[in-house]
């Protein structure tokens, strides 16, 4: 039994199979003689990313090299991802600071949110993309890992110039 | 006691065929040894060629970084697929799942034992024919070793047990048959002009009269896409099939095994350019030019003929290349039509035409080498090919065609689509 298949009526500039194979052949070595070099030579090579970029964090410091964060709580508790660990403690002149402070890269959404919310620019996303580790364990950042980290930062999205110009 | 043996009493002239059983026999292994060695290290190459030109048509760079340009990647592919672990399937056949991949390759390269690829060469025993071995049939010894092609193909399928590679295996079986026989035909015509079966005098055929390109052109077109379907490279891979039989034939391979295929895919490839460019484009000829093809045989002739060889073929195996990049797969019914019902009816009938003309020339006394055979023979040519372009092109005969659609049944859909649920709604 033969499989009867519709074929539409089209006309046979369309149709014709041969006109189409060597439109194609044409158009394949237009493309082998003059390629569109879109290929970036990866790692001699780099895009620039955006100013906006929101990749790893980074904590900034103090100029005495202690972070700035002040233990205040806003960021775990903005955080939608639930990510962020902190244990507050308070020296003896009563300046507080985060005792622990851990963020968990691998359950962070990136969303920016704790660079939003922090009162003391403490805590910001960075302009930062090559983050492989081999275990899980090391995505888990300490506070020592996210002040020693030196890639640049993000900006923070403003209402005024929306497109960042 | 080689000296002695090469050494001989009386003088030789250089532009007869060597007689003498020690040179003729070491001279073979020789060229042998030469033959297979430049033969792998294309094959190597080709597969680096064919990711370089497959990249370059999708606007990549592909491979560059082992080594100069990446040409080390060869090394590194050859490398890593001797190291890698082989798997064998519980449920095969090892015996046949063993030979498979050799049987695969084998043909392909024996064909090139009778493939003259230059000008004879005079050496001091004598003239040496450059072709591993001059066979006074060597047609119908490539006809016969190159269908044997298939059974590598069709043995590794069906040991493997598996039903993708079962299916891979028929399918190729089933292609083969089918292309074999418009292949077969459409060698018949350049047989009837040459009226020899031995290479070498369809070589010096094509030399005197015209390539058979122009004087056999639908013959030539014909050959060239069965060539495709018997080398399984695209549009043709339906044994392959990636996208309905996982890997088709060779599913269940790995590591060399595996990779025996691909390099007996590529040294198909080969075999089919320096086919074609020998049975239609005048093999080692230089065209427009009688210098190459008389006597005295010399060494700067063997060499700029090796060299027209050589571009010839690489041509033919970018062709193979620039066309697998850019045409999608045939389905498996339209595979069976084209060859069926296209070019196994084309080419039967191109046959009786050129037969017929050639029976009509001699008849009127025309010689074969005059201008006016030529020119008769491509005039007709044109028609033949003007016709069958004209009919493939209004024909659709790639569409399945089972039944066009009437008007009035589009008609008719088309009312039922417009009232179907699923169309968007207009108005409140
Ligand atoms: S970027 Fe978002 S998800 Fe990640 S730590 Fe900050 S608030 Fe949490
Ligand atoms: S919001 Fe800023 S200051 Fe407050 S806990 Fe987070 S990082 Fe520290």
């Amino acid at each position: 039994m033969a499989i009867t298949v519709k074929v539409l009526n089209r006309p046979i500039a369309e149709a014709s199979y041969l006109r189409a194979t060597l439109g194609g052949m044409a158009r394949t070595f237009k493309h082998m003689v003059n390629p569109h070099k879109v290929t970036v030579q990866y790692p001699e090579m780099r895009e620039p990313v955006s100013p906006r970029w929101r990749g790893t964090h980074r904590m900034l410091t103090t100029e005495d090299g202690k972070a700035k964060c002040v233990g205040c709580g806003l960021c775990p508790t903005v955080c939608p991802a639930n990510c962020i660990k902190l244990v507050p403690g308070e020296d003896e002149q009563g300046n507080r600071y985060p005792l622990v402070f851990e963020i968990d890269e691998f359950r962070c959404i990136f969303c920016g949110y704790c660079q939003e919310v922090c009162p003391e620019e403490a805590i910001h996303m960075g302009r930062h993309y090559e983050n492989a580790e081999y275990s899980r364990a090391s995505f888990v950042y300490d506070l020592e890992r996210l002040t020693a980290q030196t890639h640049p930062v993000s900006q923070l999205w403003d209402p005024s110039d929306p497109a960042g110009e | 006691m080689i000296q002695a043996v090469f050494s001989h009493g009386g003088v030789i002239d250089p532009q007869t065929p060597i007689e003498d059983f020690w040179p003729f026999t070491i001279l073979t292994i020789v060229k042998m040894v030469v033959v297979f060695t430049v033969y792998m290290v294309g094959v190597a190459l080709l597969t680096f060629a064919e990711r370089k030109i497959s990249a370059w048509i999708q606007d990549r760079i592909g491979p560059n970084r082992v080594l100069w340009k990446g040409f080390g990647q060869v090394l590194a592919d050859g490398v890593k697929n001797f190291m890698k672990e082989e798997t064998y399937p519980e449920a095969a056949y090892k015996a046949l799942f063993i030979l498979a991949p050799m049987l695969a390759f084998v043909p392909a390269m024996v064909t090139w034992a009778v493939i003259p690829f230059a000008s004879p060469l005079p050496t001091r025993w004598g003239l040496m024919s450059m072709a591993v071995a001059d066979l006074p049939v060597g047609f119908l010894f490539t006809l016969a070793i190159s269908s044997l092609g298939v059974y590598g193909i069709v043995l590794a399928g069906w040991s493997s047990n598996n039903k993708y590679a079962l299916l891979g295996g028929l399918r190729s079986s089933a292609q083969m048959i089918s292309y074999e026989i418009a292949m077969g035909m459409s060698t018949v015509c350049v047989l009837l002009l040459a009226g020899n079966v031995n290479l070498n005098s369809i070589v010096e055929q094509q030399a005197t009269q015209g390539w058979n390109v122009v004087l056999l052109s639908v013959a030539f077109l014909v050959f060239f896409v069965a060539t495709y379907a018997e080398t399984n490279r695209l549009p043709f891979d339906m044994p392959e099939a990636e996208s309905e039989l996982i890997a088709g034939y060779h599913t269940e391979y790995s590591a060399m095994k595996f990779s025996m295929f691909p390099i007996s895919e590529y040294a198909n490839m080969v075999t089919a350019s320096a086919l074609t460019s020998l049975l239609f484009f005048g093999g080692w000829d230089i065209p427009f030019t009688t210098w190459d093809n008389v006597p005295p045989w010399t060494t700067l002739k063997t060499i700029v003929t090796l060299g027209v060889f050589a571009i010839k073929v690489i041509f033919f195996l970018f062709t193979f290349m620039w066309i697998r990049w850019t045409l999608p797969r045939f389905r498996y019914d339209q595979l069976m039509s084209l060859g069926w019902k296209v070019m196994l009816p084309a080419i039967l009938a191109y046959v009786v035409i050129i037969a017929g003309t050639l029976l009509g020339l001699d008849a009127a006394g025309i010689a074969r080498s005059s201008r006016a055979f030529t020119g008769i023979l491509f005039g007709l040519n044109l028609a033949c090919v003007g016709v069958l372009l004209f009919v493939l092109d209004r024909g659709r005969l790639l569409s399945p065609a089972q039944s066009r659609l009437k008007s009035a049944e589009l008609s008719r859909l088309r009312q039922v689509a417009s009232r179907s649920t699923l169309a968007p709604v207009t108005g409140d």
